[in-house]
């Protein structure tokens, strides 16, 4: 099962959509609980990624027996040191976003933690590209 | 223990998600920080916060918590009230700061 979603910049409003649109279709798959958990978690924090940082994204989510596997490709500022961005509280989100209670520096840290691979490339000035594979049977990694 | 009971047992006033008072409680979380909440609450509790904005709603009804006290008599936006109400997720209000909620909570709850 295949679908692709597309993420506005700056569109706070919409941010988790994607992520709950996904819970729900997992629950019909029913998909372990745990899994799950752990998918929304990863799935949000790249929204939020894309709408705090980027111009516009695409999320893509393939689902089949043993792993669900997401690509979120966004067009933006890229990151410049990937190994700085993935620190647990290095953050480059604006005042404004802060305040909200985002750009803690956490969201990159979470969806490593909550996939079973995370790879991701960027060109600065370009855009940045997460490619996320959780497996549906724990063991299956 | 139930929503209503805490809501008693706390005084805090209903701002909306009437529809989801019926929610179980089974424990408190404490963050202003969206990512630690997504990250670190689990499902059935209940979130203590100062923000008000819509992405709070977003937030609880991914990791399936019971309702949102907001601290201090911030009001909520009318998106947040809106979205609260579709998702049956309780706003609750009290005029207390975390510091004082959290602690009447836990003693609730313990």
């Amino acid at each position: 099962m295949q679908f692709r979603h597309k993420i506005s910049g700056g569109d706070f409003a919409r941010a988790g959509n994607i992520a709950s649109a996904v819970k729900k279709i997992l629950r019909q798959l029913n998909i372990d609980h745990s899994v799950s958990k752990r998918i929304v978690i990863a799935l949000y924090e790249g929204e939020v990624n894309v709408v705090a940082h980027a111009y516009s994204g695409v999320i893509d989510v393939d689902i089949d027996e043993i792993k669900i596997e997401t690509t979120i490709t966004d067009k933006g500022p890229g990151i410049a040191d990937i190994e700085k961005a993935m620190e647990e509280g290095y953050s480059t989100a604006t005042p404004q976003v802060r305040e909200m209670g985002f750009g803690a520096g956490m969201g990159l840290a979470n969806m490593k933690k909550n996939s079973d691979s995370m790879k991701i490339s960027s060109v600065p000035g370009e855009g940045t590209t997460v490619h996320l594979v959780t497996y549906i049977k724990p063991n299956a990694g | 223990m139930k929503i209503t009971d805490i809501i008693t047992g706390l005084n805090l006033k209903v701002v909306s998600g009437h529809n989801g008072l019926s929610n179980e409680i089974t424990g408190g979380y404490v963050s202003d920080l969206l990512s630690d909440v997504i990250g670190n609450a689990k499902e059935g509790q209940i979130w203590i916060t100062l923000q008000t904005h819509q992405n709070i709603i977003a937030v609880a009804s991914l990791k399936d918590i019971s309702a949102i006290i907001i601290v201090k008599g911030l009001v909520p936006e009318v998106d947040t009230v809106e979205k609260s109400n579709i998702e049956k997720i309780p706003l609750l209000s009290t005029e207390m700061d975390t510091f004082n909620i959290a602690g009447r909570l836990f003693e609730l709850l313990r």
